[in-house]
């Protein structure tokens, strides 16, 4: 890592061509740029998920610390390359006027032609689209389950504000869940009459889950609390008998349905960099997202 | 016609495909294409979560063994050479549904009992009847243990469920045999049914040719005799048969490798672009490649073989193939082949395929090199072009999957001279880590029903109508040539270059 002082955007585009020169000029093949904006307290973390992420999806990793906006602008910055990098990073520091202006920080840095991903691990701008970072983005992705406060109305808040290319995490981790549930109508095509999930008394994937159920079986799906840790139950009635989903303990699940024996089936919750890494494996949009966002952004509006 | 699933959507491109209720049989348990590569792939993909719950896997084989020894194995060989990270709910899931059935190919009592270990899956698991039966055992088996499926009725699925088939190589070892072999399979399991596999076929970078040519617009104009002047298709393996004498010797490098990986390799290069993705369109452009291929009449002048002799490989002493173990002295198997192929179509008229596979070769590496003709006229002087050679687009297959694409650049300074420069694309840094082993994609292709990576009999067919004359010249012409272990093969092979004014690569 070279730390660079008080410096701008050419200075850190320079020393990352001196960076790979170092390195003997490898092939990189990186094939995005991923902004991360993030406080300085979550930066490492933040950081070590995108490494892992980047095993996968070779990126530029420009981390950006937006400091206090008050006094003179200041630009610090931290370049590397390769250390269980697959691409190049850089964590820049920003201070003062600059924090206003951080696209002209992060503008002359992205790869030539490729697309560009922003993240915000922790709080999100109300409207990530009309935020100036995550404008320069085709992918923004969300987390409200890490907001620091009221995460049902921060989700309520992302699914008003959702634009093209807008994505949280929430809806993420509910892959695993939605793929086994697709997979059992596979199996039983039989019609939904009402559906219910029981999951932690806050849990936005849960709240998702019950927009995208809405939305595709049109049925009511009727919601109850548990201990967690984030879903553990999610029942199908059907005429024939309910297929019913249980995972108490947030690792091997359950799986019942009508006239079939039940049987286990590893349902993990996923760690940050798995997530990270399938959000960036697709970069249009998630219409399927839309749809749901769409229908929990109106239901919350009556309710 | 049942309603479609409402939580599937074709938008919705995350959801995997993940297979429905269903099972496997396993036969030839212990050896080490079953515990290196299948077992290992089916723990893959349940810890990737797209085995279907319940999903069991049915040992046979002639062992005095219990489930749980049987299960013992499976973990051994999931912890040694799985691609992912093992974890327990997962294997616990997997080992639930793990039976035994000990006995002998010919033992009726076995596949009676294995008849009632289905149906109690069935009940216990809920596969609903639909299972793979995978013979990972020697070809010459497989009339006894398709017969014994047919008798006790496991061939015939009952009314919506499924029976199917997984065949290894070899395809039998000539045209005839091949037929024969087609016959045993085809008579108990509808051809849709049969899955034979070719593990190149699923590997990432195969998969790529295809959407290299047709996703692009910049290869495909220049993928033809006006620009290409030959194709060159080499698999080297640096390590020698080692313990497959009793598999190897009579069969031989062309056998092994040119009559299924080199030429399906070779169909995905020289075919024209199919109508669509799915497997009939597919099958019909290779199999038309494969029947446009012509063989030049002086066979003596454009094949090559080689048996490796004695010498330094990588830095080790090794012996050569005559003196490893349960090999004859006098034998006559070639363990380095190497074909001219001229594909007649307008496409390809006069653009020579070369395909060389070996043992015991310089390094281990499989790769399709275009080698294209040298630029009509070059406006610099001769010396400053000394250097020049042909621009080359090289697939890299295997190790260190990717693409080179080799053109001549001016060397800095102030005269003007031009050198070969190599521009790389790894597949290895851009997508592999998500990348699943070939395994994992066609078992879960088996299961899923979904056929276009997999050989139809029509091309293995083909495949040994090209090779069975070679085999036919050279049983008449004696021994191979022998080669020093560790370099890239016999004298005859070069020349077999030399004289159409071409060199080999050396990969």
């Amino acid at each position: 890592m070279i730390e660079l002082t008080d410096t701008n955007s050419s200075e850190i585009a320079a020393e990352f061509v001196r960076a790979r020169r170092r390195a003997g000029s490898p092939a990189m093949g990186m094939v995005m740029t991923l902004v991360i904006v993030v406080d300085e307290d979550l930066a490492e973390d933040a950081m070590a998920a995108a490494r892992r992420a980047s095993a996968e999806h070779p990126a530029r990793v420009l981390g950006v610390i937006l400091g206090d906006g008050r006094g003179k602008g200041v630009v610090n910055a931290q370049v590397g390359t390769g250390n269980g990098w697959t691409g190049e990073t850089a964590l820049i520091r920003l201070k003062g006027e600059v924090v206003k202006h951080c696209d002209s920080v992060v503008l002359p840095l992205l790869l030539p032609d490729s697309p560009v991903a922003c993240w915000w691990p922790a709080d999100p701008p109300d409207d990530p689209a009309a935020d100036p970072l995550g404008a320069l983005a085709q992918r923004r992705i969300t987390d409200v389950a890490s907001a620091s406060r009221n995460r049902t109305r921060a989700l309520h808040q992302q699914c008003a504000a959702y634009s093209k290319g807008n994505t949280d995490l929430a809806w993420t981790r509910l892959t695993p869940w939605r793929a086994l549930l697709a997979a059992a109508l596979d199996q039983h095509p039989l019609k939904v009459t009402s559906a219910s999930i029981t999951s932690e008394r806050v849990s936005p994937s849960a709240d998702l889950l019950a927009a995208w159920l809405t939305e595709r079986l049109k049925v009511d799906v009727s919601r109850s609390s548990s201990d967690g840790p984030g879903i553990t139950e999610v029942v199908m009635e059907t005429k024939q008998g309910p297929i019913r989903i249980a995972r108490p303990d947030g690792r091997l699940a359950v799986f019942s349905t009508p006239d079939r024996p039940d049987r286990p089936i590893a349902l993990k919750r996923r760690a940050l960099p798995e997530l990270l890494a399938e959000e960036l494996r697709r970069l249009d949009e998630d219409d399927i997202y839309a749809a749901t966002a769409r229908r929990l952004a109106k239901t919350a509006a009556v309710s | 016609m049942t309603q479609p699933n409402p939580l599937r959507d074709p938008q919705d491109r995350r959801l995997p495909r993940i297979a429905g209720p269903s099972g496997m049989v396993l036969f030839g348990v212990t050896g080490d294409l079953s515990r290196k590569k299948i077992m290992p792939a089916i723990y893959d993909l349940a810890n990737r979560g797209l085995l279907p719950p319940g999903f069991s896997l049915v040992g046979f084989a002639r062992r005095d063994w219990a489930d749980q020894d049987f299960a013992q194995i499976v973990h051994d060989a999931v912890k040694e050479h799985s691609r992912t990270e093992f974890r327990e709910e997962v294997w616990k899931q997997l080992a639930e549904g793990f039976r035994f059935v000990p006995g002998n190919f010919d033992d009726d009592l076995a596949f009676d009992q294995l008849r009632r270990t289905i149906e109690e899956l069935d009940q216990v698991r809920g596969t609903g009847g639909n299972y793979a039966f995978y013979l990972a055992i020697p070809p010459g088996f497989f009339g006894d243990v398709v017969g014994q499926l047919k008798e006790h009725g496991l061939a015939r699925p009952a009314e919506g469920s499924w029976r199917r088939v997984v065949v290894e190589k070899p395809f039998g070892h000539d045209l005839q045999s091949a037929r024969e072999l087609n016959r045993i399979l085809d008579g108990v399991f509808s051809p849709s049914s049969v899955f034979r596999i070719d593990h190149y076929l699923g590997k990432e970078t195969v998969q790529n040719i295809l959407a290299m040519r047709f996703a692009n617009e910049m290869f495909e104009p220049i993928w033809n005799s006006n620009y290409v002047d030959h194709v060159q298709i080499t698999m080297a393996e640096d390590i020698g048969i080692g313990g497959r004498a009793g598999y190897y010797d009579g069969i031989g490098a062309a056998r092994d490798v040119i009559q299924n990986h080199l030429l399906q390799l070779m169909s995905l290069v020289a075919m024209e672009e199919p109508t669509s993705f799915d497997a009939e369109s597919l099958r019909i452009e290779k199999q038309k490649v494969l029947s446009s291929v012509v063989l030049s009449r002086r066979l003596d002048l454009t094949t090559a073989r080689g048996q490796y002799a004695a010498g330094w490989a990588g830095g080790e002493k090794v012996i050569g193939y005559l003196e490893e173990e349960g090999i004859k002295r006098t034998s006559a198997t070639e363990t380095f082949a190497a074909v001219t192929l001229n594909v007649d179509t307008r496409r390809w008229a006069g653009v020579p395929f070369y395909l060389r596979t070996g043992k015991r070769l310089g390094r281990r590496v499989t790769e399709v090199a275009v080698v294209f003709k040298r630029a009509p006229h070059l406006p610099f002087s001769a010396t400053s072009t000394e250097e020049l050679t042909q621009n080359t687009l090289v697939i890299r297959v295997q190790p260190d999957e990717g693409m080179t694409i080799r053109f001549g650049s001016k060397v800095p300074g102030t005269a003007m001279e031009i050198r070969d420069v190599n521009m790389d694309f790894m597949y290895g840094g851009s997508f592999t880590e998500a990348s699943p082993e070939a395994y994992e994609r066609l078992i879960l292709d088996v299961l899923l029903g979904d056929p276009p990576l997999f050989p139809r009999h029509e091309e293995v067919e083909l495949s040994w109508m090209i090779l069975d004359p070679i085999l036919e010249h050279w049983a008449k012409k004696g021994k191979p040539e022998a080669y020093p272990s560790g370099t890239w093969g016999p004298e005859s092979a070069t020349k077999m270059l030399a004289r159409e004014g071409r060199v080999w690569r050396r990969p």
